[in-house]
């Protein structure tokens, strides 16, 4: 069914926008373009060129995006133990952004990694930031709280914006630009993008999927875990090390887009229950579909203009993570 | 060997919390580890299941060095059953327990095999949650999650299981049933249980040997009878702690004797007073009491000691209920009277005081002959129906009195009861020699259990003769006032 769904929401996707194509229009030039199939003659030319040019990279970017945000912030959850753990409220996402704005707006390349700077920037400032985030909470309190981590997160994550506001502005490029890529835009990519992100989601996602025993393990806390024989810091390190790079590879092409990961496993447990190894594929699934989505919102709510889809998800994920909030909180309290 | 801890040390900082502690379990053993908060028990419980890096000594499991074990190999040999288990929301019964097999498959996507479900399936029946496989954990009771995480523990077929105060959260019935369970796993299947225990008394009761820690030291090793002594105990514990034997099975159980504050209590504080069919004797204190009475036989404490008068006719077969159902009529909790039955004149009954240097003994009788017995012949007479006792005595003491000296003031007290009926020419009826006493003769000896203590009671002690002549006197009299009511009839 969440493959089914997930099919859709990219059909949906490359549908929708200023010019609409229908369902079948779309399967036949996939299918001529992919499979060599006769084009059939009642299809406009130009509509190839703006599925497979212009909406289809669109989407894809959208998914793998979603998909990677999604992964990362169930991963955050079950290793915490914190519902309202997720890449953006971490900080993490902020941390990567440090790191893509450095490479993108100071124009570096290293010569070994080639457009691959980008986002191996981005994942190792997404790996210190949550190293720092983790290191700081745990100076702060021994037993690292559900309410510690995310103070935190948004700490460090409000002075990595502002630093990059500061940067930005020393750089004297257009703010207005800069903000629509801080609130995350997945618009006018291309395929390159989605072809920076690919290795690291495919790496990133294996690991994670492999680990659904384990993450199932550390819901019943650390000591379990290591009772039932998890090797739990070399499974804690490959953990964290998967979602910060699925974060960090996410935030490079994207910019930060906030909450996929805190709404999306939270929809996916409320219906199939915590167990990690059928919770982590359906939100890969559902979170490519969630963004791809949003993205079609983004795009549809002020046409002709486009809304960065980070503020759509945050209009979804900011109430939801005020309500998860208040339940932990009403449940601490009595 | 199933378990080997040899000279292992730990510290907090600068805190030494285990100093060399050796020891080792051999397979199929029940082994408790006991002490106060603080004595390095969890500690070293923590260091078997690796959960803290062992720096000095030695530990292995099976003959195997921990450090050579990695954390799936340790875990096919070892479970753990936690203090405290984080409840994670939403999983089910079956997930959880699932998770036991976590060491026993292989490969990044292991598939469920039938083996893993049958471990589940035993794990679940062997608690007693079969029917529970689908709930969520967190609609089970405290002491139903706590027998999930016991199946998951059993899951995964260890042949060595860690508990760390397993029945802390639990009610009594609770802990029995687990540790129940436990001691049945290790007798079937040869698992070896090595566990913590904050209560001295269920470690006495379910471990076949004990080590006893202080301040990271061993301070006892071996079995719970031979190392569980008041005088290791109260010195581990730094609290007066009594030890006494298990009504049930041959092993010593142990209490605190709380330092709270004490009333100065005196024989003196006893007052007699008549019902119309009964002497009662009430004390403001408790008084411990061993007696022979119809209520409250054994030891005790008691505040009550009613001697109540019943018809020559009196019927006995219900004696002892009919007695209850008196006291209770009659606004006495059976919890702290002593009850007793006598078919002489209650109002004849005896009360004689004597103050000696450091204590007083109060003695009250009553006394009727009309079924004395020679104790030493009575095998000659034919069976009968026991009828109510005819002597009956409380014995008063203001002074704190050892076991021994209990056991010691009964003797006494009987002795001087025999020699009083002997000097009065009591005879036995049937055999036609001196009586001893009468066939259901009721004696009740009781001590405040503060002030000076009497590790003795009998003729060599002060206290024992006064308790000799005192039981004499009041005899004689109480035979004497009998026979004067007899003869007015």
């Amino acid at each position: 069914m969440a493959v089914t769904a997930a099919m859709l929401s990219l059909l949906v996707g490359i549908s929708t926008g200023s010019l609409s194509i229908p369902f079948s229009s779309i399967v036949h030039i996939l299918a001529s373009e992919w499979f060599g199939m006769p084009l059939s003659s009642d299809i406009p030319a130009d509509w190839v060129p703006i599925v497979m040019a212009i909406r289809l990279p669109r989407v894809v970017l959208a998914f793998l995006v979603g998909a990677s945000l999604a992964l990362a912030g169930a991963a955050f959850q079950g290793l915490l133990k914190n519902a309202l753990a997720d890449p953006y409220t971490l900080g993490v996402s902020s941390g990567a952004a440090v790191g893509a704005v450095l490479v993108i707006f100071l124009g570096w390349q290293w010569p070994l990694f080639g457009t691959f700077t980008l986002p191996i920037v981005s994942i190792l400032c997404g790996m210190a930031t949550l190293a720092a985030v983790l290191a700081f909470t745990r100076m702060v309190e021994r037993q690292m709280s559900v309410e510690t981590i995310i103070l935190a997160g948004i700490i460090f994550g409000a002075f990595f914006s502002a630093f990059i506001s500061l940067m930005i502005a020393l750089t004297g490029e257009e703010l207005r630009q800069i903000i629509s890529w801080l609130m995350g835009s997945v618009a006018m990519r291309g395929w390159k993008y989605s072809g920076l992100l690919l290795p690291f989601f495919l790496a990133g996602a294996a690991v994670l999927l492999a680990n659904g025993r384990e993450l199932n393990a550390f819901a019943f806390g650390e000591a379990a875990a290591l009772h039932v024989g998890v090797d739990v810091t070399r499974r804690k390190v490959i953990i964290l090390t998967a979602a910060a790079l699925l974060t960090g590879a996410a935030v490079s092409v994207s910019g930060t887009i906030g909450f996929v990961g805190l709404v999306v496993p939270h929809m996916v447990r409320l219906v199939c229950g915590p167990n990690y190894r059928v919770l982590l594929p359906l939100s890969l699934l559902y979170g490519g579909a969630f963004l791809v989505l949003a993205d079609v919102a983004a795009r549809m709510i002020i046409e002709p203009r486009e809304l960065p889809i980070g503020v759509i998800t945050a209009l979804i994920g900011a109430p939801l993570f005020a309500v998860l909030f208040f339940r932990k909180m009403k449940r601490k309290m009595g | 060997m199933m378990l080997e801890v040899r000279a292992v040390s730990h510290r907090y900082g600068p805190k030494q919390v285990l100093d060399r502690v050796t020891f080792s379990v051999e397979k199929g053993e029940l082994f408790g580890i006991v002490g106060p908060n603080g004595s390095g028990k969890t500690t070293l419980l923590k260091l078997i299941c690796k959960e803290l890096p062992l720096a000095s000594g030695e530990i292995k499991i099976h003959g195997q060095p921990l450090l050579t074990l990695s954390a799936k190999q340790w875990a096919r040999f070892a479970a753990v059953l936690p203090q405290t288990a984080e409840a994670a929301a939403g999983y089910t019964v079956r997930e959880t327990v699932a998770l036991g097999r976590y060491a026993h498959q292989r490969g990044l996507f292991p598939t469920w095999t039938k083996e893993d479900e049958a471990a589940v399936q035993e794990a679940l029946r062997a608690v007693g949650l079969a029917d529970k496989i689908d709930e969520p954990l967190e609609r089970l009771s405290g002491g139903e999650r706590q027998r999930a995480y016991l199946a998951r523990a059993l899951a995964q077929k260890p042949q060595l299981l860690l508990l760390d105060e397993p029945t802390n959260h639990m009610d009594v019935s609770g802990q029995v049933r687990l540790l129940d369970r436990l001691a049945e796993a290790a007798r079937s299947r040869g698992l070896t249980v090595v566990a913590v225990f904050h209560d001295m008394n269920v470690a006495s009761l379910y471990c076949d040997r004990v080590l006893v820690l202080k301040e990271g030291k061993t301070a006892a090793l071996g079995t719970p009878t031979d190392v569980m002594t008041p005088a290791l105990l109260e010195e581990v514990f730094a609290a007066p702690i009594v030890r006494l034997a298990h009504p049930a099975t041959a092993k010593p159980m142990f209490s605190f004797v709380p330092k709270g504050k004490q009333e100065e209590s005196s024989a003196g504080e006893l007052r007699l007073f008549f019902l119309d069919d009964a002497a009662v004797l009430a004390s403001r204190q408790p008084l411990r009491v061993l007696s022979s009475a119809l209520i409250g036989a054994g030891f005790q404490w008691a505040t009550h000691f009613v001697n109540r008068q019943v018809g020559l006719d009196y019927d006995c077969g219900d004696a002892e209920g009919d007695m209850r159902r008196y006291l209770e009529q009659h606004g006495f909790s059976l919890e702290r009277t002593i009850g007793m039955m006598t078919a002489v004149d209650v109002r004849d009954a005896v009360w004689l005081q004597k103050e000696g240097e450091a204590f007083s003994v109060a003695v009250m009788a009553t006394a009727g002959v009309g079924n004395a017995v020679d104790a030493a012949r009575a095998w000659q007479h034919k069976p009968l129906a026991a009828r109510p006792g005819t002597i009956n005595m409380v014995i008063v003491i203001d002074g704190v009195l050892t076991e021994a000296a209990f056991v010691q003031a009964m003797m006494t007290a009987t002795e001087a009861k025999v020699k009083a009926l002997a000097d009065c020419s009591v005879c036995d009826p049937e055999t036609g020699t001196l009586a001893t006493g009468t066939s259901t003769d009721s004696l009740a000896v009781a001590a405040t259990q503060t002030g000076p203590t009497f590790a003795y009671a009998g003729t060599a002690t002060e206290l024992g003769r006064t308790i000799g002549r005192l039981v004499y006197e009041a005899t004689i009299e109480a035979l004497d006032r009998y026979k004067r009511r007899r003869g007015r009839r």
